[in-house]
């Protein structure tokens, strides 16, 4: 920036403490708690079965979730961007809703349709069910928005030259659009996966934390602070973070490695 | 006021942007920075006006010297490449920006906005905002801006590149009219050399970061000092080591013992003047320039063989 | 001259538009169907996950009239638990927001090492649960934690009170106004900058007068999400809040303490204030993106 010199010293100070007391500093003091006792205890930690069981539910819970959020998320995506009906607009707006609704409403609100004294006779409370239903929730804009652009983007002469050249519907599908939409998929995919991993506020009443069965990585943390036993939070919550990181770095390095050999 | 860069050196990574630089710009002159994409011609321009440092050297602007001090400070007028609008102000706002913060008197700052708007020809569209402005408009409501807070100087970069043909040539002549108006130090960089010949009384030839030559249109014409500025300002014919204007190539009805023999690949009319592509007897393509009258006078047309006349072929040492 | 020139250049950026006639000549009757069933397929999903769950809690809550809705708003600890919320959000929002600007700024105006790392420790707080963040801050904050001795010595409360709950909000939701602004700040440029600093303005006058106008708009984006997220977060206010009913409980708390002590109206009444909220943010974003679109356009 030109001139105001000293203001932005200034400011870069502010920001520094800021950012410390925010972010750095709090980190910095989970990571040392998760250390304390060294790696065998960190690995006790991690390795006691309750842990083990919550942080496998976790992960295998949530690649189930991005999945489901891959297929369905495209097909939205794909209807907002290249179908025209009545009401379209206002579809679009929806899409943010789990962005701008707080977790335990949602939470509250999958129970009010899908939980005890469903009217429709579905029940799913305290079970896995639930949790897949909650995650799809709160992740549902992530592959939608991602993907969006992109489509509205694609050429469709690319398609109508496909189809020129004889190549049926799923052909075209296939081997024109899908390749084309990959990339923003993972991407949304990506960001699906860290926020399914961290989720708690929709999962507390709808998921009831029973242990072994439907008790996630987040709750087990939450239960573990409840108990006092912060060594045993720190842990897990480490193995959450690394888990959600490395989802994205790969993310990262995707797009950079795709900008590179694509364009 | 007078202009001096001396010495000015500028990098950009490895890239040497400029490399030991001087010029001198004297009060109240119109000069023309010209060359090719890349020849450190806007960089330059920055220097002056204070959005770039010079690595090295030094810039003095009306005997002061100004290196060091900030792009508010300065004084100076600049007109940016792409205009530069405040698009959230109306054109008024736009004009008055300088005088406003410098906190000068309402009544002050009307007047003056007026007086502009009115010099520049968008009286009426004050309240306009400048996406609702043609490019040309854009280009003098960026010109009223800075002449606003009567800067010691003018500085405009490429100020006619993003327009079209024909308002380029309307504004062209109204800038040089416009510069012996207000007669303030004014410098304009350009890759266009029929614009730098036409606008400037004087023109620096950039290329690579240095200075090839120095001086008014018709001396870089006429006597150009290298090869670089020989080509780069008009059309040039190379012969070997040797450079022919077409122009000063010479189509002849009948040979008169000084003349080669050549022979006519295409005849292209241009209007008012005419160019002959030509195969010389060694094989070598030359063009030549004749006017409309000479071409009809000689009957000229493809396949023709005549005698060409080359008078002195300049060489420059390399 | 002046008409001469605005025809033309009108007419140039007149023909930049694309009118791509979305696959209209080969709708066939298969084409067709397909289409529908896909939109069928789509719908149907948003309407069974999305739609039908918060319908049904509207249903619910006012199904016995307005009575026991307006009785569950009165109730002090809802009131308490609705002005913590505002409060928190009051003090978070405008915080984040100047320093998401000044990151913004730094991010993509500045030059200095360790840019990449600046970026990564804003973007954080996405990738990390919201229980680990509340973690985190009793970890350096707590009684027994980093800082714990010293704020004790110096009579400052941040776990369990006001404080630690703002720092909370404030980290879950810090993102939103630099991600927003960064995009709109480089589609600014900087030529405006510029030429305010050659007609005499000083980095204060350029920021006010020229760079925030420009970016306001991606600014304002930010600071809706900012305030959704703000006043919905759960997770991390939860572990460092205490949950202390009628003083340390906000809205999303609330909802939860209702719940869990079987009063489902007010519980369900919470609910609906907070979603109403979550509507009004979702106004405001779709205005906001179509008056950007027609600025950039413009």
């Amino acid at each position: 920036m030109v001139g105001a010199r000293g203001g932005s010293v200034l400011g870069k100070g502010l920001l520094g403490i800021y950012l410390s007391v925010l972010v750095l500093l709090p980190v910095a003091a989970l990571l040392a708690k998760s250390g304390t006792g060294g790696t065998s205890q960190f690995w006790r930690e991690i390795s006691n079965p309750e842990a083990v069981a919550a942080i496998k539910l976790t992960l295998i819970i949530s690649a189930i979730v991005v999945l489901i959020n891959a297929i369905f998320g495209t097909i939205i995506a794909w209807v907002l961007v290249r179908d025209e009906f009545p009401g379209k607009r206002i579809v679009n707006a929806l899409i943010d809703l789990p962005f701008a609704l707080p977790t335990i409403v949602a939470g509250v609100v999958l129970l009010a349709l899908y939980g005890k004294g469903s009217p429709v006779g579905i029940d799913v409370a305290f079970t896995r069910a639930a949790i897949v239903l909650a995650l799809l929730f709160v992740t549902l804009p992530f592959v939608v928005r991602s993907v969006q652009p992109v489509l509205h983007e694609l050429d469709v002469s690319m398609e109508e030259a496909a189809e020129s050249l004889g190549a049926g519907p799923l052909t075209v599908l296939r081997r024109i659009v899908l390749p084309s939409l990959a990339p923003a998929i993972i991407s949304g995919v990506a960001l699906s996966f860290a926020r399914a991993v961290g989720e708690f506020g929709s999962l507390v009443l709808i998921t009831g934390n029973l242990p072994f069965k439907t008790e996630v990585g987040s709750v087990y943390v939450f239960g573990q602070i409840q108990n006092e036993n912060l060594p045993a939070a720190a842990a897990v919550s480490v193995v959450l973070l690394v888990a959600a990181l490395v989802v994205l770095a790969a993310l990262t390095l995707l797009s950079r490695w795709r900008s590179k050999h694509v364009l | 006021m007078a202009i001096e860069a001396r010495h000015v050196s500028k990098r950009f990574g490895t890239f040497t942007a400029l490399d030991d630089v001087s010029v001198t710009v004297d009060d109240g002159a119109l000069m023309a920075l010209l060359g090719p994409s890349g020849s450190g011609k806007s960089t330059l321009l920055r220097i002056i006006a204070g959005l770039e440092t010079p690595d090295e050297g030094e810039v003095v602007i009306g005997g002061e010297q100004v290196t060091d001090t900030p792009a508010r400070s300065r004084g100076v007028g600049f007109v940016f490449q792409h205009y530069a609008p405040f698009k959230h102000m109306t054109v008024h706002d736009n004009v008055a920006f300088g005088l406003s913060v410098r906190r000068r008197p309402k009544a002050e700052i009307e007047a003056r906005v007026k007086e502009l708007l009115g010099l520049v020809r968008l009286d009426g569209l004050a309240e306009r905002y400048p996406s609702q402005l043609s490019g040309g408009q854009l280009q003098r409501m960026a010109l009223a801006r800075a002449l606003a807070v009567q800067p010691k100087v003018l500085l405009l970069d490429e100020p006619f590149g993003a327009l079209d043909a024909q308002v380029r040539g309307e504004l062209r002549e109204w800038l040089r009219r416009l510069h012996e108006e207000i007669h303030v130090t004014t410098i304009f960089v350009t890759h266009d050399q029929e614009e730098a010949m036409e606008v400037a009384e004087q023109i620096v030839v950039m290329n690579k970061g240095r200075i090839e030559q120095t001086g008014t249109p018709r001396d870089l014409y006429e006597s150009p000092s290298n090869e670089f500025v020989m080509s780069f300002i008009g059309p040039v014919n190379r012969i070997g080591d040797a450079y022919v204007r077409p122009h000063d190539v010479e189509i002849l009805a009948h040979d008169d013992g000084s003349a080669t023999e050549a022979l006519i690949k295409r005849v292209v009319h241009l209007g008012f003047e005419v160019r002959v592509e030509l195969t010389l007897p060694d094989g070598r393509d030359i063009s030549a320039q004749v006017t409309r009258a000479n071409a009809a006078e000689l009957e000229l047309h493809e396949g023709q063989i005549l005698p060409v006349r080359l008078p002195r072929p300049r060489v420059f040492a390399a | 001259m002046s008409s001469s020139a605005s025809g033309s250049i009108a007419l140039s950026s007149g023909s930049t538009g694309r009118a791509a006639p979305r696959g209209a000549p080969s709708a066939d009757g298969a084409a067709r169907a397909r289409k529908l069933g896909v939109r069928t397929i789509a719908l149907g999903y948003l309407a069974l996950l999305l739609l039908a769950p918060v319908a049904m809690i509207f249903y619910r809550t006012f199904e016995h009239g307005l009575t026991p809705v307006w009785n569950a708003v009165s109730e002090p600890n809802a009131q308490h638990a609705f002005w913590l919320s505002l409060e928190i959000v009051a003090i978070a929002v405008p915080l984040n927001t100047v320093f998401g600007i000044g990151m913004a700024l730094l991010l993509e105006r500045g030059r200095f090492k360790g840019k990449a790392l600046l970026g990564l420790l804003i973007d954080l707080p996405f990738a990390i649960s919201p229980v680990v963040i509340g973690l985190a801050l009793v970890l350096a904050y707590g009684k027994t934690g980093w800082l714990g001795d010293w704020l004790a010595e110096n009579g400052i409360q941040v776990i369990f009170s006001v404080p630690g709950m703002v720092i909370a909000t404030a980290i879950v939701s810090l993102p939103f106004v630099a991600r927003e602004t960064i995009p709109v700040l480089r589609e600014l440029g900087t030529d405006a900058e510029q030429a305010a600093s050659t007609l005499g303005a000083s980095g204060w006058q350029t920021f006010w007068r020229i760079t925030l106008p420009g970016i306001r708009w991606g600014v304002v984006y930010g600071v809706v999400l900012t305030t959704a997220r703000a006043l919905g977060e759960f997770g991390a206010v939860s572990i460092v809040s205490g949950r202390i009913e009628g003083e340390t409980q906000t809205l999303p708390l609330y909802v939860q303490a209702r719940f869990e002590n079987f009063d489902i109206t007010g519980a369900y009444t919470a609910a609906v204030v907070l979603a109403l909220l979550a509507f009004a943010t979702l106004v405001a974003m779709n205005l906001l993106t179509r008056r950007t679109r027609a600025e950039t356009i413009a």
